[in-house]
């Protein structure tokens, strides 16, 4: 019991300062029949650091390493290359040991970093505003369709039929309960994104279009018409991003005329980790701020004058507000936060731009090689680092035929959509910058084999 | 007088050297360095990655390649690594030392379970990736899924929760549904002042009205005004405890049964169970469905604020409506995971899903981690210790400071003090700087609701006697100093990095981002 300071003499001393005799003294409240006199029996007991460490080990091993077989899988998380420094910093135990800023004296490392997310992620999606991170890209665009809810008073959402399945999913979820109404359908296998039939959908009741960029097929689309027609209606435009890495060589959402933009940070600084800890961003237009749900990082100064960072605009949250509050979030992603931010600041603007570019002209350079598999056909012309190829058969019993030749292949359309059989050959295939033109090349030579 | 860890005194008191120190030309502090804002120390041509070349091919952006600069601020590795560890020095932490943030729960983060989280079989692992490439994932999911269903004495568990607010909507989501499933439409959510102030807003926030039951003069639920207001609009109560105030909630169990008599449910907030894991089971005394923040009873790393972790534990009238995706063992031994693709048969009830992928893995690793470690025994260990720290400062303080539940019996995890007794115009906030400049985090000021000027203490059960006696020390000459009257206290903290703060200047004129200066933009312009 490595962790616990207290000996028996330490107990018996505090026992006596408290003036009980035994310690079962203290949980007098619990009813008598209900407490456990010892260890529940069928648990293991305390182990050592080594036992704990090789039974973690053994489970660790069981996993296929992404970064130890060619990789091309996307679809809403990405993996790119994390800078060393990145990691040693937030193992800092002045940052990972930290709690909640409460009291910003001794916070300010904390939240001088926050102050310093909220401007890299609101120059990056091209809005105003940004709060300090959300649970992740799902749940922040899932709250930003109820942002829109409370400005507009209106409460019919059109999806695109791009939005990421998941994060589809847990808006359905969520407006069963709450009475929001969902326009949405399931993408069909084209070349084209959905603006046009997303604009002809605008109607009075409509509170919000959301609209992925790029979308889950990898394709890209002009969003300056369909912000427009949106806004002319009374409603409001939200942008997904689920890679950010791509706002380094595309024109950002916020430019385009979106109001809300959310995505998902996890690309920069956080990795895979299957599927969480991530880090949901969050921007918006000024005019929308004390409608933002989130934790907030502002400037302001000290008693003496010195420029210093609080929590503020807390008048919005549930420990003030509580069954008025604008959301029930009651924290961000603080380290996965700071991971983002220090990945950001080692790229600046010179390195995101030459990792994006990287990354586009990798995924195009796959992309080619791919398309001259028999069988195989590109989808989309336009695309960052992700697009979807077209195979001769049923993708999820090729991705795991791939997988069993040590190769993760990129995500079936099937696992995302197991009701659509139109979608079935669909594949997805994300290249980053860490798939070498080896990998491209095994990968290629593995779909020729599988699907012969 | 100050003492340091070793019972010797530091200085003679303590407004000694506040207002002679000479200011420094650069506002430093010896090793106490201001750090200036990224975007003030960088330019857009530095970098702190090197990249490879980009192979030379024709864009396929549709035309939409971004023109104009993002303003991204760089700096090169060395400039990043000083400027984050500099930053890092502004802050407390529980590496540091005490962090008495009552309902909050800072203690001791592990390092072997950073380590286990880094594995790359966890850490470099995509979360679609074929489930045959993922089995030992999912093992710990399973594991550590086994392990909360038997420390709570329940039927099944949410894994996927990203936050502890996010598992008690988890919570609320699976009573509704169990509700419309039998065709009950009940509109009302019973919530007791003492709970957390996410529960009235999550039932508020899936629709239902919100209705509070007061608490007794002893700090817990008033029993027959919420027996007296149950009914057939009740679709359940939300409790947390230990609540609040510190205090185990002795009726749960016949509140339970009642609750269940009218058709309604239980939530319990499980924020708080550390104090009572191994000692009892929640399950056992009637709750439906709890939530277990991962941060606080088994000490995954918080790191300012997030992220946190609220998987949810469910009776078994309850468990069938659990959310996807979730971890199943099938009969061959190996691990399924149930998705939309695989839920029709089976899984027909779950309300669906709430998050994109499987929820905060890392956090899960850490966790398993810290439990292997405690087992079974340290568990129930730890939830003694954490209830005798928290009894100990509480009988330790009480003579200078007001506990108003003082006489209610043992506290749990955290001793309640308020401010009443203080001289004239002092009150919570002037203990809780005093205690910044002593070289401690103030323990939770003016929460829970229920009491005036409350301070809620929580030492937790990774601190040693000698820890506690110091920051006993320290709240005593604090409280003293506040009982006399002390006028520096209204200006502390004297010693931290900054003074106080104008929260409201923040508030009125909210600058959530940096903008260059003026001249600089006119500058720019030329």
């Amino acid at each position: 019991m490595r962790y616990l300071p207290l000996n028996s003499h330490d107990r018996q001393a505090m026992l006596a300062t408290v003036g009980v005799a035994t310690i079962d003294d203290l949980f007098i409240d619990i009813p008598q029949e209900a407490r456990l006199s010892g260890p529940i029996h069928d648990l293991p007991m305390h182990a050592p650091e080594m036992s704990v460490e090789r039974h973690m080990k053994k489970l660790a091993g069981q996993n296929l390493v992404a970064g130890e077989v060619p990789f091309f899988m996307g679809a809403g998380a990405y993996r790119h290359h994390v800078p060393a420094s990145v990691d040693h910093l937030i193992q800092r135990g002045e940052f990972l040991t930290a709690y909640t800023p409460y009291q910003p004296e001794i916070a300010q490392g904390t939240l001088q970093m926050l102050f310093e997310f909220q401007t890299q992620v609101a120059r990056l999606l091209g809005v105003d505003v940004a709060n300090a991170s959300m649970y992740d890209g799902s749940t922040a665009c899932w709250e930003a369709i109820g942002m829109a809810r409370r400005i507009t008073k209106r409460a019919t959402a059109l999806l695109s039929s791009g939005l990421h399945p998941h994060y589809v999913g847990v808006a359905k979820t969520m407006a069963r309960f709450t009475g929001d109404a969902l326009v949405h359908s399931a993408p069909t296998l084209t070349a084209d994104t959905d603006i046009d039939a997303l604009i002809a959908q605008i109607d009075k009741n409509t509170s919000c279009v959301v609209v992925q960029y790029p979308d889950i097929l990898g394709r890209v689309g002009d969003l300056t018409a369909l912000a427009q027609a949106t806004q002319a209606a009374g409603a409001l435009l939200i942008a997904v991003v689920t890679e950010p890495v791509a706002l380094g060589a595309l024109r950002s959402p916020g430019e385009m005329g979106a109001d809300i933009v959310v995505g998902e940070g996890q690309s920069l600084g956080v990795g895979l980790q299957f599927g969480g800890p991530y880090v949901g961003l969050f921007g918006c237009k000024q005019k929308y701020v004390r409608q933002m749900p989130g934790r907030l990082c502002g400037e302001t100064v000290d008693a003496e004058g010195k420029r210093g960072y609080v929590l503020t605009l807390s008048t919005r949250e549930q420990h003030i507000r509580r069954e008025k509050a604008t959301s029930n979030i009651c924290t961000n992603s603080g380290l996965c936060a700071l991971a983002f931010s220090i990945h950001m600041t080692l790229l600046g603007e010179k390195g995101l731009r030459s990792l994006a570019e990287i990354n586009h002209a990798m995924a195009v350079t796959a992309a080619d090689r791919l398309a001259q598999v028999p069988g195989v056909s590109v989808l989309n012309d336009s695309f960052f680092n992700e697009f979807t190829l077209v195979l001769p058969k049923d993708a999820r019993a090729i991705v795991r035929e791939l997988a069993d030749r040590q190769i993760l292949g990129g995500v079936s359309l099937g696992r995302l959509y197991p009701e659509e059989a139109a979608l079935s050959n669909g594949l997805i295939v994300a290249v980053t910058e860490t798939a070498t033109h080896e990998d491209i090349e095994a990968f290629a030579a593995a779909l020729q084999e599988v699907l012969a | 007088m100050s003492m340091n860890n070793q019972g010797r005194p530091t200085r003679q008191s303590v407004d000694d050297d506040a207002g002679t120190a000479q200011a420094t030309s650069t506002g430093n502090r010896a090793l106490m360095l201001e750090e200036a804002l990224i975007f003030e120390i960088s330019d857009s041509t530095r970098t702190g990655v090197d990249l490879m070349e980009a192979p030379k091919v024709a864009s396929r952006l549709g035309g939409l390649e971004r023109k104009a600069a993002i303003g991204l601020p760089g700096l090169s590795e060395q400039e990043t690594v000083r400027h984050y560890t500099r930053l890092s020095r502004q802050n407390y932490a529980i590496d540091l030392g005490l962090f008495p943030l009552g309902s909050c729960t800072m203690k001791h983060n592990p390092r072997l379970n950073e380590k286990m989280a880094r594995l790359p079989g966890f850490a470099d692992i995509h979360p679609l990736q074929p489930i045959h490439t993922v089995q030992g994932a999912l093992a710990v999911i399973d594991e550590l899924g086994e392990w909360l269903i038997k420390l709570t004495g329940m039927a099944g568990v949410a894994m996927s929760p990203k936050a502890g607010a996010h598992g008690e909507l988890c919570g609320i989501l699976a009573i509704r549904s169990a509700l419309e499933a039998r065709g009950d439409k009940r509109s009302v959510i019973l919530v007791p002042e003492s709970a957390h102030g996410t529960n009235p807003a999550t039932a508020a926030f899936v629709g239902y009205q919100v209705e509070d039951i007061p608490a007794n003069p002893d700090g817990r639920i008033n029993l027959e005004a919420l027996l007296a207001r149950l009914g057939p609009d009740v679709a359940g109560v939300m409790i947390t405890n230990p609540n609040t105030c510190g205090l185990f909630e002795r009726d749960l169990k016949t509140i339970s049964d009642a609750v269940h008599a009218a058709g309604g449910f239980v939530y319990c907030d499980g924020a708080n169970f550390n104090a009572v894991v191994g000692k009892v089971r929640p399950g056992d005394l009637g709750v439906d469905a709890m939530h277990i923040n991962l941060h606080k009873t088994f000490s995954t790393p918080h790191g300012g604020g997030g992220p946190g972790s609220g998987p949810v534990v469910f009776s078994e009238a309850l468990a069938p409506f659990a959310p996807l995706p979730f971890v199943e063992r099938m009969d061959d031994g190996r691990l399924a995971l149930i998705e939309e693709e695989s839920a029709e048969d089976h899984h027909a009830s779950s309300f669906g899903r709430m998050v994109a992928f499987h929820g905060q893995m890392g956090m899960f690793t850490r966790a398993l981690s810290y439990i292997l470690s405690h087992g079974a025994d340290g568990l129930q260990q730890v939830a003694e210790d954490a209830v005798l720290n928290a009894n100990y400062v509480l009988r330790s303080l009480e003579d200078v400071l007001d506990a108003p539940f003082g006489a209610a019996g043992p506290c749990m995890h955290e001793a309640l003090f308020s401010d009443a007794g203080l001289a004239e115009g002092f009150s919570t906030i002037d203990i809780a700087k005093g205690l910044i400049d002593e070289g401690f985090h103030p323990m939770t000021v003016y929460f829970p609701l229920v009491v005036h000027g409350a301070m809620l203490v929580e030492p937790t059960e990774t601190e040693s006697k000698a820890a506690l006696d110091q920051f006993i020390g320290a709240f005593r000459s604090v409280a003293l100093r506040a009982k006399a009257g002390d006028q520096l206290l209204h200006s502390a903290p004297h010693f931290a990095p900054r003074r106080r703060l104008d929260e409201t200047l923040a508030a009125r004129k909210p600058v959530l981002v940096w903008t260059e200066p003026a001249a600089a933009q006119a500058e720019a312009a030329e």
